[in-house]
């Protein structure tokens, strides 16, 4: 791209509008929170009532459907699309405040890791390297064994389980940057170390953080998933996307839609997360960027 | 020197498994829930309690216990389950081969399959196929075993109903067998219809370990490739009159293939992690299934030895990649 010539490279807001990724996914992802904050709204039924008469009805438009329950009903007789309406909520909570947490607590090691260097460096890359040898889904299973069942488990759990993945990629950058002119310059000027590590290093780390965290959201939703499938999300009144899967599962072949349903749901909100990483890691990003 | 390589691979990975003691150890120990009176029958009173804590070595302090343990696990002996009664290691030993089976499958199709379609990408570069299959490849980047295993469950259980939907092999014919490689022992003493059976069987868990790790390696391997396609010496062979197929294979792959054999070894270990999942969805009777059952009935010494297995089993990949990629390049060789 000349972006050397006249009117200069365009600013990150124009490059963020124009690329397709970024709106299709993002515009994706804000609908799901608009679903998750408005799902009584939404939703057209109750997605608690049972109902034994209307047990395992097919979506609209299969022999025997009945109408108002579009995606039909699961083995209890609930609304398969309200369950899943109202699952947004458990799936969002879980992706903003456990990658968050994670996010934070690992890009604060792996700043401390890249930049203070030596004795802090060696012992947060062991417990790195101790980490990465367990199953991510064991140790996330195990935590929740360990902290009891429930929504702050499973955040926790994923907290626990992927600060390393940020901590990483920080350390790294990190690195890389501690060694450029403008820090070296920052400290002849006298700054001290702690205002050099936050207002120099962690700015120009900020692309790359954000853009690894919008793909963690995409993990962290899955990871409940597997926890609710598992059995060891939330409880089973509140519905979740890994619960109703693992209900579809048992039945997938009375009811496949039990299963197709939120399923798709899930990876439709994985794919949105992903690209949407994807697209800010391109725009946002300086080396990529050229 | 490749020797102090080795050496300090296997010093730190002793370090690394050390603290992957601890943890569970430590994570284990504050379970509220108390695996010996989940087992004990209704009517027990204390000192039936006190008598079984103090089988299972449950009532030593802390310290005595990690100690014990630690002594035991050095020398192979991991204790006994609770809830299966049988010696760990044995447990271990019997569910093993059902996963390595499993992950290896995986790995070569996903090697073969993303391998494949890389070369078909670069042979197509700069045309509209390379488009789909970079857009297609982008979207199956994001999709995780988890979700591949119930979709591969709706697609060929449901929809085309021909695939077995769980186990391992048919119960009829898992007799005869000398090993627990059902497999690899069906296909070496010519049992082709066993081996058909357990094939059909691995199909669905094979790919969705499978399908994430060839999305990797397609992107990375293609991105490579079309690099090495634009150096000097494909220029050389090209003026020579090779073909294009003969060039990406004999010229540009061998120069390519580096970063993404270092990333395919990195990539195992998720997908052997990724075991655990799959395995349960299709209750396949490996090592991940039991890791859940374990967990879930609070079984320690069984939650403990699986641990540690996942731990060793990914240190010696990791170590595999580090020896492989050292071996590959020379200036690492002599470095």
């Amino acid at each position: 791209m000349p972006t050397d010539t006249a009117p200069g490279p365009p600013s990150v807001v124009v490059r963020l509008a124009r690329d397709p990724k970024v709106i299709v996914a993002g515009g994706f992802i804000l609908v799901l929170i608009v679903i998750a904050i408005a799902a009584p709204l939404v939703a057209p039924q109750d997605p608690l009532e049972q109902n034994l008469l209307n047990a395992t009805l097919p979506p609209v438009g299969f022999a025997d459907a009945q109408p108002g329950f579009y995606f039909g009903t699961d083995g209890l007789g609930r609304d398969v699309l309200s369950r899943v309406i109202f699952g947004t909520r458990i799936s969002l909570t879980v992706a903003f405040v456990a990658a968050g947490l994670a996010c934070l607590i690992g890009s604060l090691l792996g700043l401390v890791a890249g930049f203070f260097g030596r004795l802090a460096d060696a012992m947060i890359s062991w417990l790195v390297s101790v980490w990465m040898a367990f199953p991510p889904v064991l140790l996330s299973i195990l935590l929740v064994a360990v902290l009891g069942a429930g929504l702050h488990s499973v955040i926790a759990a994923i907290v626990i389980i992927d600060w390393t993945r940020f901590c990483r990629v920080v350390r790294t950058e990190t690195r890389a940057q501690a060694q450029m002119d403008y820090v070296v310059a920052a400290r002849t000027i006298g700054f001290s170390r702690t205002a050099i590590l936050f207002r120099e290093i962690l700015p120009n780390v900020l692309p790359v953080l954000i853009a690894l965290l919008t793909l963690e959201m995409g993990i962290a939703v899955v990871v409940e998933a597997i926890l609710s499938f598992v059995g060891l999300s939330v409880s089973s009144d509140t519905p979740t996307w890994g619960g109703m899967i693992a209900e579809g599962r048992q039945i997938v072949h009375e009811a496949w839609w039990v299963l197709a349903v939120p399923l798709a749901a899930l990876f439709a909100t994985v794919v949105a997360f992903n690209q949407l990483g994807d697209g800010l890691a391109r725009s946002l990003d300086p080396v990529l960027r050229r | 020197m490749l020797f102090a390589v080795v050496a300090n691979r296997i010093a730190m990975a002793l370090l690394t498994l050390a603290g992957v003691a601890v943890v569970v150890f430590v994570l284990l120990r504050v379970v509220p829930g108390d695996p010996v009176a989940m087992m004990i029958s209704p009517g027990a009173g204390p000192a039936d309690i006190a008598a079984l804590k103090a089988h299972y070595g449950l009532d030593a302090p802390l310290l005595t216990q990690f100690w014990i343990w630690i002594k035991g696990a050095v020398t192979g002996d991991f204790g006994t389950s609770i809830t299966l009664h049988v010696y760990v290691t044995e447990v271990l030993a019997s569910r093993l081969p059902a996963t390595l089976e499993l992950a290896i499958a995986a790995l070569v199709v996903a090697v073969i399959l993303g391998g494949g379609v890389a070369i078909a990408g670069t042979l197509m570069r700069g045309t509209i196929g390379e488009t789909i299959i970079d857009g297609l490849n982008s979207i199956l980047l994001a999709v995780p075993d988890f979700i591949w295993a119930l979709a591969l469950v709706l697609l060929f259980a449901v929809a085309i109903p021909v695939l077995p939907l769980t186990g391992r092999i048919d119960p009829e014919l898992a007799e005869g067998f000398a090993t627990k490689f059902y497999l690899t022992e069906s296909i070496l003493t010519g049992r082709f219809a066993v081996a058909g059976d357990i094939a059909s069987h691995m199909i669905m868990p094979t790919l969705a370990l499978a399908l994430p790790l060839a999305a990797v390696i397609v992107r990375l391997l293609k991105q490579s490739l079309k690099e090495a396609m634009l150096q000097d010496y494909v220029l050389l062979a090209r003026i020579k009159g090779f073909g294009e197929l003969r060039l990406v294979l004999q010229e540009a792959l061998r120069n390519a293939i580096g970063p993404t054999l270092a990333l395919t070894g990195v990539q195992f270990t998720f997908l052997v992690g990724g075991t655990v999942i799959v395995e349960r969805i299709f209750a396949y009777p490996g090592i991940g299934n039991l890791a859940i059952d374990a967990v879930i009935n609070r079984d320690f010494p069984l939650i403990q030895g699986l641990v540690l297995l996942f731990g060793l089993i990914f240190i010696l990949i990791n170590i595999g990649v580090d020896l492989t990629v050292a071996s590959l390049n020379p200036r690492l060789r002599h470095g």
